[in-house]
This record gives C-alpha cells, sequence and structure tokens, in this order.
C-alpha cells in the first residue's frame, strides 16, 4: 500500500531537531538531516548556511531508492547504511523505516563514529515515528478542510 | 504523500511528470524553472545522460504561496521516458500526490504514448496506488508541429477517466502551466477531502 501522509506536531518536531542535535554534537558532524524515502526534508541540524537541503533530501531518497532497487536484484532486501567518502566531506546514510537519516561530516570525524552512532539512534528515531504514525490527529486543525476553489486560483495568480 | 509539518507550517507535495521518451516532460520542467522568480523555486536538478536523455530523474522545488498560513511546496519530478529505465520509473512514483501524462502528438509516437500509459498504470499499481483514484491530468504535448494527431482522437485513445486534457507546447510555454495548475488543483483538493 502507499504510505499515508506524515503529520508532524510542533512538539514532535522539536523532539526530533533535539534528538538530531545530539547526534550532531556526539558525532562530530557537520550537518545531520532526517528525510523520507520519498526525498522529502523532514528537520535538519547544523551548519546548513547555503546547503541546498531540499535537492540534498530528494537525491539522497533517489540514491537510496537505486540502491535498494540493485540490492533486491541480488537477493538482498535492501542496503541499510550507505556511505560516501570524499576528499574533505563525506556522507553516511542508514535508513530507518521509512526513513533516511544522513550526517555530513568532515576529518573531524570519521566513518566509524558516524556509523556508531548514527546505529544509536536510530531506534529511538523509528520509535518516535511509529508513534508519529498511529497518532490521533483529530485535534489538528487541517488547513485545507475549510480552503475554497477561489484560495487554490489565488495560488496561481 | 503529502508531509505536513506543523511546527514550520509548510505543506509539500509530489507531482510527477510521466510519458514516453522525447514527450517533453523535461522541457515542462524547465519551462516551469525559468519562468517561475528565483525566491519560489529552488534548483532544477537533471540526472541526465551526457546527450541530455533524463537518466534518473529531474527534480525542482516549488513554491506557490500560503494557503491559510500554511506555505504550499510542490516536489516536481520527471521519469526517464526510454523503455528500458523502468526501474527507475517505478521508484520515481513512490509517494506520488498527483501524476501528469505528457502525450506526444505526433503520429509516429502513438503506439509510445499508449504504452507508456499502460506502464503508468502498472507501475502505480505496484507501489499501491490506482491511476483511477489519484489526481492526474493528460497533456498533449507539441501541438505546433504539423504531423499531429487531432486533440480529439488522441483524448478518446488516452484520456483514462474524465481527466482535464490540456494541449501544450511545451518548448514556449504554452499550456505548461495550466496542466500544473489542474493538477494541483487536484492534489489540493483531496487534500480537503482529508
Amino acid at each position: 500500500m502507499a504510505d499515508t501522509p506524515i503529520l508532524l506536531r510542533e512538539q514532535q518536531y522539536h523532539q526530533i531537531k533535539a534528538v538530531l542535535a545530539r547526534l550532531r554534537m556526539d558525532s562530530s558532524a557537520k550537518v545531520v538531516f532526517l528525510v523520507d524515502k520519498d526525498g522529502q526534508e523532514i528537520a535538519s541540524q547544523g551548519e546548513v548556511g547555503n546547503l541546498d537541503t531540499t535537492s540534498l533530501a530528494s537525491l539522497a531518497a533517489g540514491n537510496v531508492a537505486a540502491t535498494g532497487g540493485m540490492a533486491q536484484l541480488i537477493g538482498e532486501k535492501e542496503f541499510p547504511t550507505l556511505s560516501h567518502e570524499g576528499e574533505k566531506d563525506s556522507i553516511h546514510i542508514s535508513v530507518v523505516g521509512r526513513l533516511l537519516l544522513m550526517v555530513v561530516f568532515d576529518e573531524r570525524s570519521s566513518l566509524g563514529l558516524v556509523k556508531l552512532r548514527s546505529k544509536q539512534v536510530s531506534q529511538q528515531l523509528a520509535a518516535m515515528f511509529e508513534e508519529i504514525a498511529a497518532g490521533d490527529y483529530d485535534d489538528l486543525d487541517s488547513p485545507f478542510a475549510g480552503i475554497t476553489d477561489e484560495d487554490i486560483d489565488s495560488l496561481f495568480s | 504523500m503529502t508531509f505536513i509539518n506543523y511546527a514550520s507550517r509548510e505543506i509539500n507535495c509530489k507531482i510527477v511528470y510521466y510519458g514516453p521518451g522525447l514527450c517533453g516532460k523535461t522541457t515542462n520542467l524547465q519551462y516551469i524553472f525559468d519562468s517561475t522568480a528565483p525566491q519560489a523555486r529552488g534548483k532544477l536538478i537533471s540526472l541526465a545522460t551526457e546527450t541530455d536523455r533524463t537518466l534518473f530523474f529531474d527534480f525542482m522545488p516549488l513554491e506557490l504561496g500560503t494557503v491559510r498560513g500554511f506555505k504550499t511546496r510542490f516536489h516536481l519530478y520527471t521519469v526517464p521516458g526510454q523503455v528500458f529505465y523502468d526501474a527507475s520509473r517505478k521508484l520515481i512514483l513512490k509517494g506520488v500526490d498527483g501524476v501528469v501524462f505528457v502525450a506526444d502528438s505526433q503520429e509516429e509516437r502513438m503506439d509510445a504514448n499508449v504504452e507508456s500509459l499502460y506502464n503508468l498504470e502498472e507501475n502505480l499499481q505496484s507501489q499501491g496506488y490506482d491511476l483511477m483514484k489519484i489526481p492526474y491530468v493528460l497533456q498533449l504535448n507539441k501541438r505546433d508541429l504539423s504531423n499531429i494527431v487531432s486533440a480529439d482522437d488522441l483524448a478518446a485513445e488516452l484520456q483514462k477517466k474524465g481527466e482535464p486534457v490540456v494541449e501544450a507546447v511545451a518548448s514556449t510555454g504554452q499550456g505548461v502551466f495550466d496542466t500544473l495548475k489542474a493538477v494541483a488543483k487536484q492534489v489540493l483538493t483531496e487534500l480537503r477531502k482529508g
């Protein structure tokens, strides 16, 4: 089945940001992202600066999807982690359920440390997202519940 | 798959442009990119071969404005049209909220249109979607060429469920925003339903 939409409450968002901030500190990373497998950026923490995080999120998801497709062709379910090592900066991605945890780091850290710390927070993030997926959102006002055709048209004017 | 963030007050939706090879999917995105103010869009990422054929996908985030205090952002993707990139096409449909099928109006591309549309239905199904239920627009592209099938005949052959049909010349921009508007409207209307 197709995935259900992700609805993120303010408190949940800040909890996720706090987990990412700790991971960033513990792994001495530059930036830490949480991205949905479909390419939507959920949260980021660190030296984002001029980094095009939207494109990065989309490409990370494409990357994981492509390598996941390769995994299945050789009889694996998926490749749970991916690493790309550059001259200065490197990227480590771990698959956490329907999420991707992406860590960008440089020579101040190491792949081993990033792997270890990512693994440590993965379970915590997975549990948080199980709660988010199972949550009751009836109390949240959908911004689209009362939307009119004029509202939609005004987006294109 | 829609993502609504109540903390940053943002809504993100995913729209995929589908269709046979060389039908003008990337040209649609390129036109939208070229005619949108830089502050309303991100980079146009094109994963293409050296001969500019789409290898994996094109991607462009587009911010349409604010609805009820929520920033509305559409992530526009194209798929590679060439038949042998089917594995990639399937992946890109994951989490889709709306689809645009770009048909090539040229007579000799009719079979390719039919094959690609069938492929879309199959690949949507493999991701858990039903073409008959998701927001969908049919664009008849390349209407400026001389060897084209009439719009009525194309619609008779390709229209699936009474979806909006837009005649277009993506290279000049004709019909490009009408297409985007038609699919975006359906996506937002779906959100209204909850």
